[in-house]
């Protein structure tokens, strides 16, 4: 049996890797360190901030006014990224993030985006009915709460800072970031207290 | 950074243009905003503008607003109260014809 077919994809990024090296845009010593920061980013960095934030008034206040430098004290190299814009849930003002024009997602805090995040159906439908949307995820809004989606076309990239849910009280930063998921990043969904602590 | 033209608060109409139809281009203007009003939420700072980027040309900065606009009236749908948050460059902006807010 031969060995399956080299894509054609492969050779041209070699070839562009090259001009770059040649021109001395890239070197592989950057390669490899921008390879390990995006391997690095998971949404259980932005769970932290988030937990942070709910603990700690003066990171929420530098989060929100900078989510860049809140994510470069989290040890995030934001070099290159896009500025990091965090949305503020209130009691009466929940925030979806979509990029109806492709998939724009605050990668460097979150990794990378979910399938659903990218497919026609969510950018589509996430934008005019976001409340029928959200309620597929099992997401329904306590009454009286406004929703704004924020749709990210441009230059910044947006991460929702949920509320934080009742029953948590004098719960640690770990046991915060456990429950703030990906999903409540974006908004689609809520954080939840687990059912066996919630019954405790 | 260049001058923002539009301040928080500011109403205003997002340009009903369709460079689309004219040919090539590269627009982060959502068709269901064009011709629509908002209100500025914030001045996000300038920006190389992507219309110009996208074709290796020069690309000046260009002021960058957050901009809310109330949802139903774009959709004839969805509920009173809830809105749209979405990044305008100031080229596709101009002052709104009515200083007053749609009502929802």
């Amino acid at each position: 049996m031969s060995a399956p077919a080299r894509p054609e994809s492969l050779a041209l990024l070699e070839r562009l890797v090259a001009a770059l090296k040649a021109k001395g845009l890239v070197s592989e010593e950057e390669l490899a360190a921008r390879q390990a920061s995006t391997d690095r980013a998971s949404p259980e960095i932005g769970a932290r901030m988030v937990a942070r934030a709910w603990l700690d008034p003066d990171w929420r206040r530098l989060m929100l006014r900078n989510g860049a430098a809140a994510a470069e004290q989290m040890g995030v190299s934001m070099a290159g990224a896009p500025p990091l814009g965090i949305l503020e849930d209130t009691p009466s003002l929940h925030h979806l993030v979509v990029c109806t024009l492709c998939s724009c997602y605050p990668r460097a805090v979150l990794g990378y985006p979910p399938h659903w995040y990218k497919s026609f159906e969510y950018r589509a439908r996430a934008v005019r009915d976001p409340r029928g949307v959200m309620a597929e995820w099992g997401t329904v809004l306590p009454p009286g709460t406004q929703v704004r989606v924020v749709d990210s076309t441009a230059d910044y990239r947006w991460m929702v800072l949920p509320l934080r849910p009742a029953g948590t009280e004098g719960w640690t930063e770990d046991q915060l970031t456990a429950i703030v998921t990906r999903d409540a990043l974006v908004g689609v969904a809520l954080p939840q207290v687990p059912v066996a602590i919630a019954a405790e | 950074m260049s001058e923002a033209a539009f301040q928080p608060g500011a109403r205003v109409q997002v340009r009903n243009d369709w460079p689309e139809r004219r040919g090539p281009c590269h627009i982060r203007t959502p068709h269901y905003l064009r011709g629509r009003d908002g209100t500025v939420q914030r001045v996000l700072g300038s920006f190389a503008n992507p219309e110009d980027l996208a074709f290796a040309r020069p690309a000046p900065p260009r002021p960058l607003y957050h901009v809310l606009f109330d949802q139903p009236p774009i959709w004839h749908e969805g509920a009173a109260g809830d809105s749209l948050l979405v990044e305008i460059f100031e080229h596709w902006l101009e002052p709104a014809a009515s200083p007053v807010q749609e009502a929802a």
